[in-house]
């Protein structure tokens, strides 16, 4: 079964920290994400540039409507995510717990897959 | 150790908009740092064990006015002064507060946070200390370290600053939209101001000064936050982000410049790049130009370049041309100088900087770029002579050393 791992945390916060601190989460993280990519669990992987730089097109009208700025002003944003292959829920939160010890602080959504494609894009 | 860190991660995030907040209300800057101080101290006592709350800015707004207006009182009772009417009632004042606490404030708080930084009879230096001290909240020590002078030096600075602007009337109403503009103006030309102030440092001194960069960006991108859709303000961001991006590549290790096309292009930032090339796409789709977009713009093109023989300089040429209409400039017309050398040479470049001597003769680059255009040009004695004006003129070791380099190539 497929999960999305959508990661959410406060931006301006991640946006504070020092380029130590965001070197030392992502070799945190890398570490975990390692061990995912042996035991073959690890799907895609992203990490968002800020909402600043995002754009949303409100397509409930024709035409639709190109804004500035993410789709939703919440306290926490969207910041990036992970697609993870795991036998269940428990598993899926098992690993969260583990990604979440490696960067503390906003909140994992586990969401069940229903369709997933790798396009192949690779940027 | 884990826990502290979060927690300072947290505070700084929310100082912008707490503060700002908080000097809504007490209409005093001193007032409301103590108040912010205050509830920043009490968040280090509770959150390590209640864990930080959801809203951080709304929790250190809400104690911060509550243990200011405690001391407030105190002190009236102290002196038998003003009367209980005076100050309003505390329930009545959390009501209003959770009123004013509403995040549709944040975005005129925080701006005018940034305005009376920016306040027109405050030296430039001192609008960016002011800015790095009360909205960033730098330490003195940090700052002074940034502008290479004694902690004392910059106290004083800040406090004089301080001092001028409490002077200066800041209205508190709500801005009406040609006055939020005309604010916004301002506060992007100061956060620029900072940007500059850590971009423009010498080799020896950069690992210093970076951290301007690095809160110049952060401010902008607070800015954006609250202003999404200002073309201008994507505009300064991905100028800041693309220029920034190059940091690593600009200096060699023993401090002296890397000029852009002798830059080893794989130390340059990539999420900078990509960030700053995604901002001035959404900037460019408002078809509302302004000196910061066209800057990016050029500042894009190097960033596109992966080998400088690559840089698209006709492209270049054109964005100096539209700058030099938009804001015009001697230093402009300096620089769209250089992209008309790599065009059609150094001598129509030379036939366009000569006019410049009179505005530009105490610059540097002027002298710099001259005496390169001449060099090229097998004028040798000339280019001498305008390398040693440039000398002169230096500010820093490593401009004068890269001249000085020019001059040993000459002999």
């Amino acid at each position: 079964m497929l999960y999305a791992l959508l990661c959410y945390h406060q931006e301006d916060i991640v946006c504070a920290w020092s380029k130590e601190e965001d070197a030392a989460v992502m070799a945190k993280l890398a570490a975990v994400q390692e061990r995912l990519v042996t035991a073959g669990k690890l799907g895609p992987v992203a990490r968002l540039l800020p909402t600043t730089a995002a754009t949303t097109l409100r397509k409930d009208q024709d035409p639709p409507l190109v804004l500035d700025g993410p789709f939703a002003e919440t306290k926490e944003q969207l910041l990036g995510f992970y697609i993870l292959d795991c036998k269940d829920l428990d598993e899926a939160l098992d690993i969260a717990r583990e990604l979440g010890r490696a960067n503390p602080g906003g909140s994992y959504e586990i969401r069940p897959v229903g369709l997933f494609q790798d396009g192949g894009a690779r940027g | 150790m884990e826990e502290t860190r979060w927690i300072g991660a947290t505070l700084a995030a929310a100082r912008p908009p707490a503060l700002a907040a908080l000097l809504r209300y007490f209409r005093d800057l001193d007032l409301a740092e103590e108040a912010f101080q205050e509830a920043c101290l009490r968040a280090l006592r509770t959150w390590p064990q209640s864990g930080p709350p959801r809203d951080a800015a709304g929790w250190l707004i809400f104690v911060g006015r509550n243990v200011a207006l405690d001391a407030v009182r105190r002190r009236a009772k102290q002196t038998g002064l003003p009367p209980e009417e005076a100050l309003s009632d505390r329930e009545d004042a959390e009501a209003a507060m959770a009123e004013r606490m509403d995040t549709s404030h944040y975005r005129d708080d925080v701006l005018r946070l940034l305005f009376i930084c920016c306040h027109p009879e405050l030296p430039a230096t001192q609008q960016i200390a002011l800015a790095l001290r009360i909205v960033s909240g730098l330490s003195v020590r940090q700052i002074a370290r940034a502008f290479l002078v004694s902690e004392a030096a910059m106290e004083q600075r800040i406090t004089r600053a301080k001092a001028r602007i409490a002077g200066a009337d800041v209205p508190f109403e709500a801005p009406g939209a040609v006055e939020r503009a005309q604010r916004l103006g301002a506060v992007a030309a100061m956060i620029y101001l900072v940007f500059n102030e850590g971009y423009s440092a010498a080799g020896d001194t950069s690992a210093a000064r970076e951290p301007l960069c690095e809160e110049a960006i952060r401010l902008v991108r607070l800015l954006l936050r609250l202003f999404p859709a200002e073309p201008e303000i994507m505009g300064l961001a991905a100028l800041m982000l693309l220029q920034h991006a190059r940091a690593a590549a600009r200096f060699d290790a023993g401090g002296a410049v890397i000029l852009l096309d002798r830059q080893d292009r794989t130390l340059w930032n990539r999420p900078m790049i990509v960030e700053g090339l995604a901002l001035l796409d959404k900037a460019i789709r408002h078809r509302r130009p302004g000196p910061y977009q066209v800057q990016a713009a050029i500042a894009a093109l190097h960033a596109r370049a992966e080998r400088p023989e690559e840089t698209d300089w006709a492209e270049i040429d054109l964005l100096y041309g539209t700058l030099e209409i938009m804001q015009p400039s001697p230093v402009v017309t300096l620089n769209r100088a250089v992209a008309v050398s790599k065009l059609r040479g150094p001598e129509a470049a030379l036939a366009m900087v000569e006019p410049l001597g009179a505005a530009l003769a105490g610059y540097f680059h002027f002298h710099g770029l001259r005496g390169a255009l001449l060099m090229q040009l097998g004028q040798t004695r000339e280019a001498r002579e305008s390398f040693m004006t440039a000398i002169g003129l230096a500010t820093t070791a490593a401009e004068a050393a890269h001249i000085r380099m020019h001059l040993d190539a000459l002999q």
